[in-house]
């Protein structure tokens, strides 16, 4: 019996097998054979000679990784401090309110991002929403809101909030009522209550919620192009730039390869310490 | 035991909106006393808890604690604390560290902070190995002895519990009764203990207070309430219990020997009975109160045996016997009686208030 259900589990699970072999796994594959070609070729079938990475490390892009490292940790720690009482609102205080508050987040996904990217260009832009009436009120304009940092953390959060607030929104679900009511009364502080209850039970969600955002603002590209202009140049920016205008594929996929491999280990790192079971509530 | 008070309520009172949960109530607990608070759901008694460890506050009235009074004090500033109902464990903490919790946040160095968990350990008699346990990987019983330890760290001034036990199978929870007796004679703290069995209260406490509809209808040690109760809802809540309505001096189907005759003379009230003060006559035995029926039904108690027995044109009469005292079986005709001393007659005013 047990063997027929290990059988039938496999037959299930088939399909997706075959999914993620051909559409997720073979072109992981085929940019790792790439970037081990030498340069400017467009086929695999080449004596690999690894010179792509050495380009990678002495050519500077380094700091394309570091910017784009950086900024997404920013926008996950802000996006952690702004969505938390979001969050705990929605778990615990709004009751039915929070519901439309989930419609209302899940609403501006509709909308293409790019297209949601541009609105805030015309708001922030030299002559825009923001920079315009100041200008027209005060009568002193100045240069825009655009093309700097913390512009391009600001799109990141605005574009990636929704998968920081729900996975968060979760997490503080799990805490238990009683658990702190009883920590309160053992004489605990808020903060304390929120430094040795919520934040730990809490955690699956954080982890959670935290890897979305990274993963995600650490491949990002529109906001650094749309919102931050030539400001600076992230990793993503530099792999579409070496596959399209630079036509050095090997080159391209080596930076593709350096950024799975950071960003993946970090994801492999935080999910090996999140309790997915007890989130999902199965346990 | 002292006999200054170590908690006053005074003329409590907590509306929700139109709903009245507590009307006013006072309540003296002693110095080191085993209270326990008893009421159906509903009657107020996990409000009145709610006010007392300082998770809510009420509408009006005052809660003294010793010489300060504390009904705005929020409950992390107070020298009190609860064993939950759910024990309300931190499953993220060892067993150790949920039992050094509130010595943690007083700062208490870790190696002291240790050797209190430790000792607390031995004292509820869980091993000491059990320090690094997981709250996951323990019992019942003894997530409920941790629960118990993790209080008795906070060195509370009173001990709240809020029904601890009512979650565990039968025989585990007369353990634990009996061990938290013996706790609180061991550490010769105030316990205030919510429930809604009767039973597990007249277990443990010293004084059993009986909570209906937000007033409190008796407060006594157990075995004044289960002899002399004050009204019909006392006397019915502490179990079978047999109830006569008695005008001037006569209860219809009651026949009264001379004494009872003169006990009762003139009086008007209800006349409470226990079943197991009900003896079955045999031919030409006499009683106080004799009275007479047909066994409707037999239930075996262990050692007992209870009949339920009709009675023309009034409520049928519980009695309880011995098992060897038994008769025979449904249909067969009885003759019941008792004496003066089992009756305790609750007056009409005490009736009417509880009705």
């Amino acid at each position: 019996m047990q063997r027929r259900d290990r059988q039938l589990g496999l037959l299930y699970a088939l399909p997706i097998g075959v999914f993620l072999a051909v559409a997720f796994l073979a072109p992981i594959l085929l940019v790792a054979a790439f970037s081990t070609m030498p340069p400017k070729v467009f086929s695999i079938w080449n004596m690999p000679d690894f010179s792509a990475y050495y380009t990678v490390i002495t050519q500077g892009y380094w700091k394309t990784v570091a910017w784009s490292l950086g900024m997404s940790m920013a926008a996950t720690l802000i996006l952690f401090v702004v969505c938390w009482p979001l969050a705990y609102g929605m778990a615990k205080v709004f009751g039915r309110f929070s519901l439309v508050l989930t419609i209302g987040v899940v609403m501006t996904l509709f909308v293409s991002e790019n297209i949601r990217l541009f609105g805030w260009v015309l708001t922030l832009m030299k002559g825009g929403l923001v920079e315009g009436y100041i200008r027209a009120w005060t009568g002193t304009g100045f240069d825009g809101l655009l093309y700097n940092v913390p512009v391009i953390v600001f799109g990141l959060c605005y574009v990636y909030l929704p998968f920081m607030l729900f996975p968060l929104a979760q997490g503080i679900a799990m805490v238990p009522e009683d658990a702190r009511a009883a920590a309160f009364d053992l004489g605990a502080t808020r903060w304390q209550i929120f430094r040795e209850i919520e934040l730990p039970l809490a955690m699956p969600g954080i982890l959670v919620g935290s890897l979305l955002t990274f993963v995600l603002a650490a491949g990002a590209l529109a906001e650094t192009k749309l919102l931050g202009g030539q400001a600076v140049i992230v990793i993503a920016e530099e792999v579409e730039t070496a596959f399209t205008y630079g036509q050095n594929w090997p080159l391209g996929a080596a930076l593709a390869m350096v950024l799975i491999v950071i960003v993946g280990g970090i994801a492999i790192w935080g999910i090996g310490r999140a309790d997915l079971d007890r989130m999902m509530g199965r346990r | 035991m002292g006999d200054q008070p170590i908690l006053r309520i005074n003329a409590l009172t907590k509306r929700f909106n139109e709903f009245t949960a507590l009307h006013g109530i006072d309540l003296n607990v002693r110095d080191g006393e085993f209270l326990a608070i008893v009421g159906p759901s509903g009657s107020g008694k996990t409000t009145l808890i709610r006010l007392l460890v300082g998770m809510d506050e009420p509408t009006e009235g005052a809660i003294w604690l010793r010489d300060s009074r504390i009904d705005a004090v929020p409950a992390n500033k107070r020298p009190t604390c609860m064993v939950f109902q759910s024990l309300a464990l931190f499953p993220h903490r060892s067993v150790g560290q949920n039992i050094e919790f509130p010595l943690k946040l007083r700062k208490v160095a870790p190696a002291t902070r240790k050797a209190r968990a430790l000792e607390l350990l031995e004292l509820l008699r869980l091993p000491a190995s059990y320090y690094d346990k997981r709250i996951d990987e323990c019992s019942g019983g003894e997530k409920q002895r941790v629960a118990l330890a993790r209080a008795l760290a906070f060195d509370p001034e009173i001990l709240f519990f809020d029904e601890p036990l009512s979650a565990l199978d039968y025989r585990l929870r007369k353990t634990l009764e009996k061990e938290l007796k013996d706790l609180h004679r061991r550490t010769g703290k105030t316990f205030i203990y919510i429930t809604h069995s009767l039973e597990e209260a007249m277990v443990m406490s010293d004084r059993i207070a009986i909570m209906k509809a937000g007033r409190f209808e008796q407060i006594a040690p157990a075995a004044e309430i289960y002899a002399r109760p004050r009204s019909r809802f006392v006397a019915e809540f502490m179990g079978e219990v047999n109830l006569f309505d008695m005008v001037d001096g006569r209860v219809p189907g009651l026949r009264f020997g001379p004494r009872a005759s003169n006990l009762f003379v003139g009086q008007t009230g209800t006349l409470v009975v226990r079943p197991e003060s009900v003896a079955l006559l045999a031919p030409g035995e006499e009683a106080d109160v004799a009275l007479e029926g047909i066994i409707e039904s037999e239930y075996l108690l262990g050692s007992r045996v209870q009949y339920t027995v009709a009675r023309e044109g009034a409520a049928p009469v519980t009695v309880e016997v011995l098992r060897e005292n038994a008769v025979g079986g449904p249909g067969a005709p009885v003759v019941m009686g008792f004496g003066t001393s089992a009756c305790h007659l609750i007056a009409p005013e005490a009736r009417d208030a509880a009705a």
